[in-house]
């Protein structure tokens, strides 16, 4: 019985990855509509970015989420600014179809770039546990995961609730003609918007390749995560990101401790489909 | 007596697609004057404020405000010049509180040193806002929400307010009190256009009126040289 304890701290310490993985995803629906499908690559490639970094300057790879979070804040902010705020508009196909064109790109960029070769960010903390009672521990980078889901989403949540541009974006969401006439600069905030929900990517990104290999085409592998935390949490819910990322990562780690590592993916689709059969907006969908 | 001319619109034509809303419209509108457009529904009143503040561009024609052209401008860059739209329907942000509405409309730039005195004046002047300050604005009464959505509009510290139909779905003693406090408004140096389908209040409260048509002005005047014959047979196109 005493088994079972470690995957169930795996999981509640993973879930706080999935939020991070899927916040940005799910910020950019409730703001826009818009459904990113190169979210996950984004993040690969803020994997990436850190692994150059930390190859090239020898420093851990948690040091350099300081570089890697400005650039993606730079790339959300052109890609939307020149590219995705093009096609808003009252269809969702042309932002589908554009960013799935992106993510064909972004993978065969990172293809011809790094190979097809598996990398992980290596760091001191890799193979630390911290002991907890007899067989139980806390593997450090998890726990890492977790804290800094945590940290991620309060900033946000602070962010959005407090700040001029936080609640400015919130404004253009709800109304985008009303929030004109206050002065708000729409497309130039989406840009803003953007930018931060690549923030949060490129430090998902980063916790990514701290804690499992990555190859170019790992993105998607992701993005299914995102959706998965989204579907079960909720569209546009901060709140429904933790829930459901906490929920889809004990669901895998559930089915596979008592069904096989075979399993872990399969398990955590079920429960996404009994949710979106019994709650389709999610636990705590707004939209 | 030589006025300043606060906001001059000539000759504007104003396009929907293949549809044409607005013919040749001129209207003009003294600096710290009440001006009011009348008109049926359709008759192109709310176009005529739309395309002021931004949110249409016109096929012909233009708009100046203190001589500057502001025809074709993004609304944020019509807020900026000092000019704030009561939009139709009172669009108040849903999911952002009373206190939320009111903050973001002091978003530009220049209106946020004087944030926290604006939103003072619009306690006082609407108390009930003070009040609800924290609730959420789709909860407040549609006579609340109208306040709601002319305090949004004062925090930019406009010089010019455009008002669309904020009469519409509230009761007579509701539509008194807020008419009430536009006057304090006004005499505070702040320029009014009011656009209502309602003619009897308009007219009382304003010092020029223009009435619509179908997209054309087809009287205008001071409303106590205008007869109420005059006004009805232009509003109902007789």
């Amino acid at each position: 019985m005493q088994d079972i304890l470690q995957p169930i701290l795996n999981g509640i310490l993973l879930g706080g990855l999935y939020a991070v993985i899927a916040i940005g995803l799910s910020t950019m629906f409730g703001i826009v509509k818009l459904v990113n499908l190169a979210h996950g690559d984004l993040m690969i490639l803020s994997s990436y970015l850190s692994l150059v970094l930390a190859s090239s300057t020898g420093l851990s790879p948690y040091w350099t989420i300081l570089a890697v979070v400005p650039v993606m804040y730079f790339v959300g902010f052109f890609v939307q600014g020149l590219l995705l705020n093009r096609v808003l508009g009252k269809e969702m196909e042309p932002p589908l179809l554009v960013t799935f064109g992106l993510s064909i790109i972004l993978q065969n960029l990172l293809l011809l770039i790094f190979t097809p070769d598996a990398r992980s960010l290596m760091s001191s903390l890799t193979l630390k546990t911290i002991p907890v009672t007899g067989s139980l521990n806390i593997p450090v980078v998890y726990l890492v995961d977790f804290l800094a889901g945590l940290a991620v989403i309060f900033c946000l949540y602070y962010f959005f609730q407090k700040s001029y541009l936080g609640r400015a974006i919130r404004a253009a969401s709800d109304d985008e003609s009303a929030a004109q006439l206050m002065g708000i600069n729409t497309k130039n905030i989406y840009a803003k918007a953007m930018g931060i929900a690549m923030m949060t990517a490129g430090i998902a990104g980063v916790l990514i390749g701290t804690t499992f290999t990555f190859y170019p085409h790992t993105g998607p592998q992701y993005l299914i995560v995102a959706f998965g935390v989204i579907v079960i949490g909720g569209f546009g819910s901060m709140k429904g990101c933790f829930v459901g990322g906490f929920i889809l990562a004990m669901a895998q780690l559930m089915g596979s401790h008592f069904l096989g590592p075979g399993y872990q993916l399969l398990s955590g689709y079920v429960v996404l489909l009994i949710v979106l059969a019994l709650r389709p907006q999610g636990i705590f969908g707004t939209v | 007596m030589a006025e300043t001319v606060a906001l001059q619109v000539s000759g504007l034509d104003v396009h929907y697609k293949d549809f044409q809303a607005l013919w040749d419209v001129s209207v003009q509108v003294a600096h710290g004057r009440v001006v009011s457009i009348i008109g049926a529904n359709g008759a192109g009143k709310s176009t005529l404020l739309n395309t002021t503040s931004g949110l249409f561009t016109p096929t012909r024609g233009t708009i100046e405000f203190h001589g500057n052209r502001i025809d074709g401008q993004p609304p944020h860059e019509t807020v900026a010049r000092g000019i704030s739209l009561v939009p139709e329907g009172r669009r108040v942000f849903p999911r952002l509180t009373v206190y939320e509405n009111l903050f973001i409309g002091s978003y530009t730039p220049q209106s946020r040193p004087g944030r926290e005195q604006a939103l003072a004046t619009i306690y006082e002047l609407f108390p009930v806002l003070k009040d609800r300050r924290d609730q959420m604005a789709d909860t407040l009464s549609g006579g609340e929400q109208q306040m709601l959505a002319i305090g949004r509009a004062l925090m930019s510290e406009p010089k010019l307010i455009l008002c669309d139909e904020i009469s519409l779905g509230l009761a007579p003693v509701i539509i008194a009190g807020i008419y009430k406090r536009l006057k304090q408004i006004n005499t505070e140096g702040i320029t009014i256009v009011l656009v209502e389908q309602d003619i009897t209040r308009s007219l009382k409260a304003a010092d020029y009126t223009y009435i619509l048509l179908e997209g054309k002005v087809v009287l205008e005047g001071q409303p106590g040289v205008l007869t109420e014959e005059q006004v009805k047979k232009a509003y109902f196109g007789i």
